[in-house]
């Protein structure tokens, strides 16, 4: 055999387990995000065109164009967006991540992490809330006016909060939520506390309108999964530098953009897999049921991807509840994982596992010995734009991907 | 009304599957079932069967398909339903025992790195790719699934030997290594006899009669069927164990058993025996006895094999006889188990569930009047036409692939033998059953039981014809199987059946009859 | 013939891997052997495509 894989994927293994993913900055997209255009819509998963989009992501391009100034209303947006005038590009084209929808325009702030071990950054759109929001392909009026707060009144005052602070440290955080019963995916509760903890002396000392600080820190407060918009790229600045590492069969992205489910594997460089979404099998919020359900989206799987979220399953007993299993469900399905990784996180660690690291760095060639697919906590959007979320379950990937995946890793480095 | 459901990514092991399916196969209302993986084979039986659908037909062997064909459609999901509840029970059960289940070989061996056996019973398909993998680790290996092929067990066995390593089989039913029992086996009395042999019921009674004769065992090594039959995996097995037996201080007498061997296999094992310079007992089972040759003696059955070998443990003389039961008793069984008989009764059916037992019998039948028929027969105009329907004396092995397409092996579901006992007692011709019930590890847990009330019913019949239909059985145990020996040598004399002590003896008592009303 | 490894196991204790069916490990369990039962499942969902493929990578 050309390449000693088992070397590669230690290598890959050891370097996501060196990261150091650090809170440095907030901007916006135009000018931080590497590659950014002001006719370019960034969005989750990997590469997609405007005829393929599934409801929520054409809402929420519908949406972005509208806050963008570059439509006035929903029909001059679907014209705009169908016109080949705008591009779309996968945010993990530009070193993010994007949670459900994922979409970013030029105007929008950002989030900007870098892993001090490698240099390299990671960004991500800060979490607008819960409900009808852009990311679940909502544009109303409503909806707009807070993306527009958020950037004229949440990012600057978050960004001086932090420029005070100084960096945030997101390893060590990541790692206190994951005992305080979070999973960094489906559950950010304790992380979202912490993150407040940490920013809200700041915010209390700066130069600001008193009720503009207490709506910064209500907002927040108000959404427990403010801290995903962190962990997402924490984990996408962790793995990337896991990605062409020649003969290595890790998997350095995992990521759904309503339409396909794509991976990519670190000897293969930055070819996509795709394979069509499949659908989330989970619990519904009254009132909807699985007719209702979008496919599965969004890159928040890079958390899987990094050891936590799903993989980190019997941190959070609490989500299986949510996900239809038991807290036993919980540990075998982490148990599990433990078949289809290269090692266990020396940082992340599990209590209830006598504080086991967390299984990480997934390996394709595993995955297809055992028939063990990565396990994904994920919410589920409703089909149509802007109804928001509609329940939380457990998804399996499309084999496919990892059969293709596997297959184009033969050709290249089989007998 | 057919009802189909395709569960993804469910895998459960063919026998478990076959004890549910038999179970929805009875449901009331309930006209057929399948409850199965989606391999290619098992999809190809639905389409056959008309209950396969676009779903089935994308299966795969890590998918569980329940079809369902009913009087109705509730019937139909009902049934599905319970399948389902039955499927989950299981699962539970074990999903109770704490510890994780791995799926891997190596994740087992992180768990477990002290392990030095695999016991492997995977589909065929697969069997070959997980015993590589175990013998790279330094594992010995208990292969038991069959339909590995013939290449596969040559490289496989090549490897083995390169690492001294057991590979013992494929298609090895029975092991019993350091006095442990590895599938199907007996609880068998420590000794110093030590076996080898290519024949898993063979080796049950050979073991069994050891412990009769007041010895016991060291080890009893498995080869798998195929190891002396073919030239190129040239008895590999055989010989290593015979070699690990010749350097074992415990083991002082060696037993070698297995269906004649091929000519230049035949011609290694005897000169690795003649090696050891221990005493050898060789039973190559369907050729006559041999000369002694120094340290080589040569057993015409397997109970003499037994017989022979614990005599040389214990210095004594070996005493050849048919019987260990005097001469009148025998004669008087003979003459009460035929005096009833009606004039046409005059045929043999032997219904077994070891294929060596099954083999035995009918090559004494062959040697002493001819023309048995049965599924294993060699000699092409004497194999049954249809081997569910049995024709003049024949001698059917029960455990052989025809009969276990879908079904457990009649050792573990006594019920293929039932219907065929059932079967039999239609014909008025039969005058001698002869059955052969196994006992110990992994054998059901009352075979005799089991078919109790079918015997009971084929006597009946006979009689309201007017004849008499004489039962022959032997039981290969020890009193230390669970299955309790005596309460099954009870059970069956209770109703009339003849128990002898070895299926030699049994075949030989159902001979004497036979030639009595022939 | 190379059986070193053979002689040696019959002084050991034999602990024991189960792959498949999971009588045979409750048999083993009953006479007081260390047993492991795996969860088996064919590699790659049964694919023999897959099997192959994973074949030239030496698994």
């Amino acid at each position: 055999m050309k390449v000693d894989i088992e070397k590669a994927n230690q290598e890959g293994a050891s370097r996501i387990l060196k990261a150091k993913p650090t809170i440095v900055d907030i901007s916006t997209a135009g000018e931080a995000v590497p590659g950014m255009k002001k006719n370019m819509i960034l969005h989750a998963g990997p590469p997609l065109t405007w005829d393929r989009m599934c409801g929520p992501m054409r809402g929420a391009v519908i949406g972005g164009l509208i806050y963008e100034g570059l439509a006035k209303n929903q029909k001059e947006a679907e014209e705009l967006a169908a016109s080949g005038d705008i591009e779309y590009s996968p945010w993990h084209h530009h070193a993010g991540v994007g949670p459900m929808a994922g979409v970013a325009t030029w105007s929008m702030p950002v989030w900007v992490l870098e892993n001090k071990t490698f240099g390299n950054k990671a960004y991500c759109t800060l979490n607008e809330g819960l409900g009808k929001v852009l990311r679940y392909g909502a544009f109303s009026e409503e909806v707009i006016a807070r993306l527009k707060w958020m950037e004229t009144e949440l990012a600057p005052i978050l960004k001086k909060a932090l420029d005070k602070h100084g960096e945030i440290d997101m390893k060590n955080l990541i790692s206190q939520a994951l005992q305080m019963g979070d999973e960094g995916h489906n559950r950010n509760r304790a992380g979202t506390s912490l993150l407040i903890r940490e920013l809200a002396p700041y915010l209390v000392r700066l130069d600001e309108d008193r009720e503009k600080i207490a709506k910064v820190l209500e907002f927040m407060h108000s959404n427990d999964h403010f801290f995903l918009n962190l962990t997402m790229p924490a984990a996408k600045c962790t793995v990337d530098p896991a990605a062409n590492i020649e003969g290595s069969s890790v998997i350095y992205t995992m990521a759904r953009n309503g339409t396909d489910f794509g991976i990519r594997v670190s000897g293969l460089g930055d070819r996509w897999f795709t394979a069509p979404a499949t659908m989330v099998d989970g619990l519904y919020l009254p009132g909807f049921t699985a007719k209702d359900a979008a496919p599965d989206i969004g890159d928040s799987v890079i958390t899987e991807t990094s050891g936590i979220g799903g993989f980190a399953m019997a941190a959070a007993p609490a989500i299986v509840k949510f996900v239809g299993g038991t807290p036993k469900d919980a540990v075998n399905f982490t148990k599990q994982m433990y078949e289809i990784t290269v090692t266990e996180n020396d940082t992340y660690q599990i209590p209830f596992l006598d504080f086991r690291g967390t299984p990480t760095a997934i390996d394709l060639i595993k995955i297809e010995e055992t028939g063990i697919l990565p396990r994904i906590n994920t919410g589920i959007a409703h089909k149509d734009p802007g109804v928001g979320m509609v329940g939380a379950g457990l998804v399996r990937p499309p084999e496919k991907c990892f059969h293709d995946a596997l297959e184009a890793f033969v050709e290249k480095y089989g007998d | 009304m057919k009802k189909i459901l395709v569960q993804k990514d469910s895998y459960y092991d063919s026998v478990f599957l076959m004890l549910i399916n038999k179970e929805v196969k009875q449901f009331d209302g309930v006209k057929d079932a399948v409850v199965s993986m989606g391999t290619d084979v098992n999809v190809e039986l639905l389409k056959d069967m008309g209950l396969a659908n676009e779903e089935v037909e994308s299966a795969t062997a890590n998918d569980l398909i329940i079809a369902v064909e009913a009087e109705s459609e509730e019937v139909a999901e009902k049934a599905i339903e319970a399948a389902k509840e039955l499927l989950n029970k299981k699962k539970s059960e074990s999903a109770e025992s704490d510890e994780y289940r791995p799926v891997s070989l190596d994740k087992a061996v992180e768990m477990l790195p002290d392990a030095n056996l695999v016991v492997i019973s995977v589909p065929g398909a697969f069997a070959a790719r997980e015993v590589r993998k175990a013998l790279n680790m330094n594992l010995h290996v208990m292969l038991f699934s069959d339909n590995v092929s013939l290449e596969d067990e040559i490289e496989l066995k090549k490897l083995a030997e390169e690492k001294g390593l057991l590979m013992m089989g494929p298609d090895c039913g029975t092991a019993i290594i350091n006095g442990k029992p590895l599938c199907f086996a007996n609880v068998v009395k420590k000794g110093d006899i030590g076996i080898v042999a290519a024949a898993g019921t063979g080796l049950q009674e050979v073991t069994c009669s050891i412990e009769k004769f007041g010895g016991g065992i060291t080890q009893g090594i498995g080869t798998g069927g195929r190891d002396l039959k073919n030239s190129q995996v040239g008895g590999r097995m055989m010989r290593m164990g015979i070699e690990a037996l010749k350097n074992d201080p415990e083991t002082k007498v060696i037993v070698v058993i297995s269906k004649p061997p091929a000519e230049d296999v035949a011609g290694k094992v005897i000169e690795a025996l003649k090696e050891t310079g221990k005493p050898c007992v060789i039973h190559f089972v369907g050729l006559g006895a041999g000369k002694q040759e120094g340290n080589l003696y040569y057993a015409e059955n397997l109970e003499e094999a037994a017989g022979m070998a614990v005599a040389l443990s214990k210095g004594e003389k070996y005493e050849k006889r048919t019987f260990t039961i005097p001469e009148e008793e025998v004669e008087a069984i003979v003459e009460r188990e035929t005096q009833n008989m009606a004039p046409g009764q005059k045929y043999l059916r032997g219904l077994y569930t070891g294929g060596t037992l099954a083999d035995e019998a009918m090559i004494l039948f062959e040697r002493e009047i001819g023309n048995i028929y049965s599924n294993n027969q060699t000699k092409p105009e004497l194999v049954l036409k249809d081997p569910h329907t049995s024709q003049g004396h024949t001698i059917v092995d029960l455990g052989d692939d025809v009969f276990t397409v879908g079904r457990p092996h009649p050792m573990i579901d006594p019920s293929t033998r039932e219907e065929r006992i059932i079967k039999e007692m239609e014909d008025p011709e039969v005058a001698v059953m002869l059955l052969d019930i196994v006992l110990g590890y992994s054998s059901h847990e009352d075979p005799a039981g089991a078919i109790l009330d079918s015997l009971k019913k084929a006597k009946v019949k006979a009689k309201e014809r007017g004849g008499y239909l004489s039962i022959v059985t032997s039981i290969t145990g020890t009193k230390g199987d669970f299955q309790n020996m005596d309460e099954q040598k009870k059970k069956l004399e209770s109703i009339g059946c003849v128990v002898m002590p070895s299926n030699y003896q049994a075949s030989m008592l159902a001979l004497k009859i036979i030639r009595k009303v022939g | 013939m190379n059986v070193k490894p053979i002689n040696e196991l019959f002084k050991k204790e034999l602990v024991v891997i189960n792959m498949g069916l999971e009588s045979f490990a409750d048999n083993l369990k009953d006479v007081g052997v260390k047993v492991l039962q795996m969860n088996w499942k064919p590699p790659a969902g049964g694919n023999k495509k897959i099997s192959s493929l994973l074949s030239r990578l030496g698994r």
